[in-house]
Formats: structure tokens, sequence, C-alpha cells
């Protein structure tokens, strides 16, 4: 199994997709001859020429609502945006027309659209660069959200998004685009294709003792911060990554939860109405009496997101924070 | 011509009152059948949005009731163009466009009543009209926002490969939103062939276009040329003005995939919406009646059919009564249609979970259910 990293996985499944279905087409700021701001759709242009992959103006709103309309005749665009903190400009687009087109057509008409992009801070832009909305988009019935933790699952979950017939919001995370994981070529699959649905959870590490939730780069954190807990404490730590935030797998959350009792939830997310605050509420509805204690959470420090490199890091959920707050809950084992 | 739009009118279609559009090739194709037709389109939705009105004034219907009422002739000789792959969309003033495109007014008067009947089987209302399998794609709340959809509808007809267009309409408000001007820019660099058609019925709710639009004596539609877009200006009252000059923008779009801004004159007789309470304050009583009684297109076009000899007044009362009995029934199916079950609410979000498909057992898609 080649080891490829986090952007290869999305560029191979973009190609393809584009290889498989003759409609899908790639728009975005600077995705063509410039091979993408962050390279995701490098060599695609030169490969697949001007009609597939098109270099957009920077008119977020525009190209967005164009996308949206053109979904609703049949095409399947793939919409990069530079930062998903510029969807803000096209918010009327992606939540006014994209999610609600279905419904007060009571059903006529599909949106099959797809929005990516980096969606994350930690990377020293500042507060206008830094956002991570995947809560506004999944609060808005209609939509999808999609946050990919490695490289196997950006793969799979690009392509089921891709071939989805509602509007599917795909948030990367520019600090995983250099990272290595291990994908399947298409031959080694029985199945041919890298194809993962959306709404599947998958448990990244199996424990007994406390189940972290998370998704995206706060998956990854997790990890590394239940290792230490291991080494260094004896904590035997589950990490359950969401994959996608809309649909959710409830199933798998309340299992874990029934598994190990303790819950941390991770999200980089703010905790103010953020992701986190509404798993906390789907586990205290529904698996309360499970539970020997608090759900407690490592969210972004509740501020804009601030500049500095030395300080960004410890804003948001990190290995440290993660270990420290596990520690604080004083979990028996 | 409206009056607050005569230096609009200077600039482009000034000309055209010398020039005899029922001549136009696209009209000489109209057989006098065809021409009574236009006419009973035309009061088809007269009919309709009146008699909408009274059951509206008698609390049945929710929201806003936007009235085309004066306007008729843009969405009937606009959408009497339509080919194969000919799109249409516009903003909430939806009714005339999609009567005119062949929506049945049953389905159109359920829509408003919200019963499961409707067009969208309640759930969109008045502003939210739709019929796909009549290329028409709605109905939009947000003042521009259908604006880039336009665009993208005519981007897809040029990526299937057909020779289309799509007709995008918007009030004279619309124009200073920043979606049309992105849509414009785009439409212009990737030679989308699109049309975008401004109604001008002079107001947006209580503003007139002056107030709201720097450098109005240029014309609205004038903007295009920054993008290097052709544009004209039309006079709404004239049915084969504005098929003609409609037509004109159609054929550089099938032909040369490029796209046209037009401003079609117009004057809506009712407020703003049936809720807009200060209806008759920005405007006077005179002005109202002024263009009810020199400008109105049904009347308009009523004289000139009779004029060449394809109308009777008799004729013309009896399509008149026909219309009126049409719009009745169909409050009528409104009435007796059932409301949707409180459990549909949750239909028609997701693609799969109304199929019932496989992937729809993946994850869950709505909390609390
Ligand atoms: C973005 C947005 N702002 C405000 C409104 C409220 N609103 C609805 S219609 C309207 C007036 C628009 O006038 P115009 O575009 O000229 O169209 P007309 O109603 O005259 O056909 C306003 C302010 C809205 N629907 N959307």
């Amino acid at each position: 199994m080649p080891l490829i990293t986090y952007r290869q996985a999305l560029n191979e499944a973009l190609a393809e997709e584009i290889e498989r279905d003759e409609n899908v087409v790639l728009i975005g700021e600077e995705v063509a001859e410039y091979n993408g701001a962050y390279k995701v759709t490098e060599g695609l242009w030169a490969k697949y020429g001007d009609k597939r992959v098109v270099d957009a103006p920077i008119s977020e709103a525009g190209f967005i609502g164009m996308g949206v309309g053109a979904s609703m005749l049949g095409v399947r665009p793939v919409m990069e945006l530079m930062f998903w903190s510029f969807a803000y400009v096209a918010m009327d687009q992606m939540i006014n027309n994209a999610a609600t087109v279905r419904y007060m057509s009571g059903g006529l008409i599909n949106c099959p659209i797809v929005v990516r992009g980096p969606a994350n801070g930690g990377t020293n832009v500042g507060a206008t660069h830094s956002h991570t909305p995947e809560n506004l988009f999944a609060s808005m019935p209609g939509l999808k959200v999609v946050v990919p933790a490695t490289a196997y699952d950006a793969k799979g979950l690009m392509k089921a998004a891709i071939r989805d017939d509602d509007p599917v919001y795909v948030m990367e995370n520019t600090l995983l685009y250099g990272e290595k994981w291990e994908v399947p070529t298409n031959d080694e699959l029985e199945e041919g294709e890298l194809v993962i649905p959306l709404g599947v959870a998958d448990l990244k590490r199996e424990g007994t003792d406390l189940s972290i939730i998370a998704h995206g780069r706060c998956v990854i954190e997790s990890l590394k911060a239940a290792e230490v807990l291991k080494h260094d404490h004896g904590l035997d730590v589950e990490v359950l990554d969401l994959r996608s935030i809309r649909p959710l797998d409830e199933d798998a959350i309340l299992a874990t939860v029934r598994k190990t009792n303790n819950v941390l939830l991770v999200d980089e997310n703010r905790p103010f109405c953020g992701v986190s605050s509404m798993i906390a509420t789907i586990i205290q509805e529904k698996a309360f009496d499970d539970l020997d204690g608090p759900i407690m959470r490592v969210n972004t420090i509740d501020a804009p997101a601030i500049y500095s490199p030395g300080v960004e890091p410890h804003q948001l959920p990190n290995v440290d924070r993660i270990v420290a707050k596990v520690l604080d809950m004083q979990i028996s084992k | 011509m409206p009056a607050q739009n005569k230096t609009n009118a200077d600039k482009k279609s000034a000309c055209s009152k010398a020039v005899d559009y029922s001549q136009a090739e696209i009209n000489k194709q109209l057989t006098p059948e065809d021409k009574v037709e236009l006419y009973r389109q035309m009061v088809r939705i007269r009919k309709f949005e009146q008699i909408s009105l009274k059951y509206y004034n008698q609390g049945v219907m929710g929201g806003f009731l936007h009235l085309y009422i004066g306007q008729e002739a843009v969405a009937v000789g606009t959408c009497s163009l339509k080919g194969d792959h000919d799109h249409y969309i516009t903003t909430y003033r939806d009714h005339g466009h999609a009567l005119a495109l062949g929506m049945n007014m049953n389905e159109c008067m359920a829509e408003l009543f919200g019963k499961a009947t409707g067009c969208s089987k309640g759930k969109g209302g008045s502003m939210h009209f739709f019929a796909p399998d009549k290329n028409y794609w709605g109905g939009h709340g947000i003042v521009g926002g259908q604006t880039p959809l336009g665009a993208g509808l005519a981007y897809g007809v040029k990526y299937l490969g057909h020779k289309g267009s799509c007709l995008c309409y918007m009030g004279d408000g619309a124009i200073n939103q920043g979606a049309y001007h992105e849509a414009l820019n785009l439409a212009g660099l990737w030679d989308l062939p699109v049309i975008f058609i401004i109604e001008n019925n002079g107001y947006s709710m209580g503003t007139s276009q002056k107030r709201s639009s720097a450098h109005p004596e240029e014309g609205l539609a004038a903007r295009a040329e920054g993008y290097g877009i052709e544009w004209d200006v039309i006079n709404g009252e004239n049915i084969y003005e504005v098929r003609a000059k409609t037509w004109e923008a159609m054929e550089r779009a099938h032909n040369e995939s490029r796209p046209t801004v037009l401003e079609i004159d117009t004057y809506r007789y009712y407020g703003h919406s049936v809720a807009d309470a200060n209806a008759k304050k920005y405007r006077s009583k005179e002005e109202i009646e002024r263009y009810q009684r020199e400008h109105d297109p049904l009347k308009i076009w009523q004289n000139i059919l009779i004029e060449e000899g394809h109308l009777t007044e008799d004729e013309a009362k009896q399509i008149d009564k026909e219309a009126k009995e049409e719009a009745l029934a169909s409050a009528k199916f409104a009435e007796e249609s059932p409301y949707p079950e409180v459990a549909d609410i949750m239909d028609d979000i997701y693609y799969e979970v109304d199929r019932g498909t496989d992937k729809a057992k993946h994850g869950k898609y709505f909390f609390n259910d």
C-alpha cells in the first residue's frame, strides 16, 4: 500500500471522478493554470483541459452561485474555496440557494454541488483566514459536511461527496496536506475503488477507559495524546473519528460512550454553539445513564484566531491540552 | 413609456417609436391564433392574481403575495420564445412567468394556499414556484440572489453542449446587489448564454429607482457596458417589441453564446406586496391611474388584436370570463386540497432519504427525530 500525502489523495480522488463522470468539473480561484493555491489540483488542468478545470475570478458569491445553478441542470461542479473563511462571502448562495432549493421545490430540484478547500487555524494567518465553519453549515438541513482526518479518508470521502446528489461541503486541513498515510491503489482493492460512505464514523483507536470523539486534525492530535496517556499514565483511550458532521454517526457515538463511560470531545470549533456542544447534547439526551462523569471538551479557545506563531498553537486543541484535560477528569481505570 | 424611465428610453429605444416591431421576423411567424393565445396568457395571469388577492385578503394564505399585475406583457412576451434548451429563473414576483411557461393554475393556487397539491407541495409558497420539467427554475426570495444561478444555468446549457439560453429576471432594485455584478462579470468573461432581464417597474418596495441606483439617466442596463455585454431598453407594454428584442438577445445566446442585459420598462399597479401598507404613499394616485388608463399591456394588446382583426370585443370578454372561471376553479381546488402532513416537514431535504436508498441508512440526518 503506497504512502501518499493528504493532498495527493485528494488529487487522485478528483482525477478519478473527472475520468469517471463527464459532468464533473472543477472550478475555483487558481485551480487550473496555477495548479491550486495548495496544489490539490496540481496537474489536472494540464491533463484534462479548460473544459474540466476552470480558473474563476475572485468572486465567491458569483462562482459558487453559478455552480449551484449549473448543478440544478445536471452538471456536477466541484468548487474550490481558497480558504473556507471565504465561504462567508458566498453564504447567500451556499445556504439560501444550495441548501434549500430541493426543499422549497418540494423535491423537484437536486443540487449535487461539492464545495471544498482548507478550513482550519494554525497557519498564523490571523482571524479572517483561520475559520473552521463546520458548525455553521452542519446546522443547515439540506447540507452535508465532511471533515477528513487522513489521506485515506480524504480520498474515499471526496469521491463519495462528488457522487452524492446533495450539496456536500468538504473541509480539508492545510496542516494535513503534506502528511502521509497508507492509501491503497485501486488495484489493491476488491471493490476496485476507495469510496467511503458519508455518515459512517471510524474508530481510529480502540480503548476501554475513555472515549475521545473528534474530527479533522483533532483526530490526529487525539491519537498522539492517546499514546502519551497510555505510555505515561496507563490509560486506555478510544478515539472515534466522526469523518462527517452531517450526516452524523450517532450510533457510533453512543456505542463508544456505552463502552468506556467517559467522554472527551475534541473539536477545533470554538465551544460556543460548536459541533461539540451538539454532540454533548446528544450524549446527554440518549446515554446519560452510561456516563461515569461529566462530558468534557477541548476546543479552540473562544477568541478570534491570534496571529502570533508563539501563541496560536496553544489556542487550538493540541496534544498537551488534550492530555491535561484527560488528567483533570480523574478517570478511574 | 413610464415617465420616470423616459431618460432610459432616450438612450436606446427612443428609436423604437419609429420601428414597427410587428414586422420583426419572429413576430411575423405568429399566426392570428398565436396572437390571441398571448392575450389569453396575459388575461390568465391577471385573473389568477386577482382571485388570489381576494383569497389572500380573506386570510387563507400565509406570507407575502407579490402581484405581477401590470407587468404581464413581459413574462408572456419573453416566455413565448422558449425553445427546448431555453431556461427561465426569476425572483419572488414569480406567478406570471410560471403561468406563461405552462404551469397549471391548480398547482400554483394550491401552493399559495400551502396545500400538499401545490407545485412545491406547500413547501415554497408564493415566492417559490418551480417547474424544472418546463425549464422553470423558480421563484427566489433573496433580491439578486438568483442572478448567479441564472449564470449557472447558462453555464450548464453550454457545458452540456446544448444550443440554448437562460433568461434570468430581476427587479430594478436587484441591480445594486454585488451578486448581480459578479454574475455579469462571469457571464461576460465566460461567454455564458444568459439574458439578464431587469423588469423595471420603477420601484423597489417604496424606493423609486431614481433614489436607489446611481447614474439612472444612462439606463440601468447600461452598466453592462463595463462588462463588455450587449444591452438594450425595451418598452414592456408592447409585446411585439418585447418579443423582437428578447429574441435578438436569445439568438445572440444561441448562436454566439454571448450574454445580454435587457431592461424592460413596466409598472406594477398594486403595492410591492399585498402587505405593503404604504402602497399608495410613495406613488401618487394620478400616477397609478394614468398607467392603468394609458399603459395597460392587456388593453394595449387587445386593441392591437382588434385593429388587426384577430379579435372582437365579445371574444375578448369570453376569454376574460373563461380565465376568471379557471382561476376560481383553481381556488376551489386549492381550498379543498389537504395541507401537507406534519411528518412531510422532513421530506425533500436529502435526496437519498426521500428515496430510502442504502446511503440514507448511514448516519443520522436529523437530530431529535
Ligand atoms: C437581500 C434582500 N434584501 C431585502 C429583501 C426585501 N425585499 C424584498 S423585495 C424588495 C424590493 C426589491 O425591488 P425590485 O428588485 O425593484 O423588484 P420589484 O419588487 O420591484 O419587482 C426588498 C427590499 C430581500 N428579499 N432580499
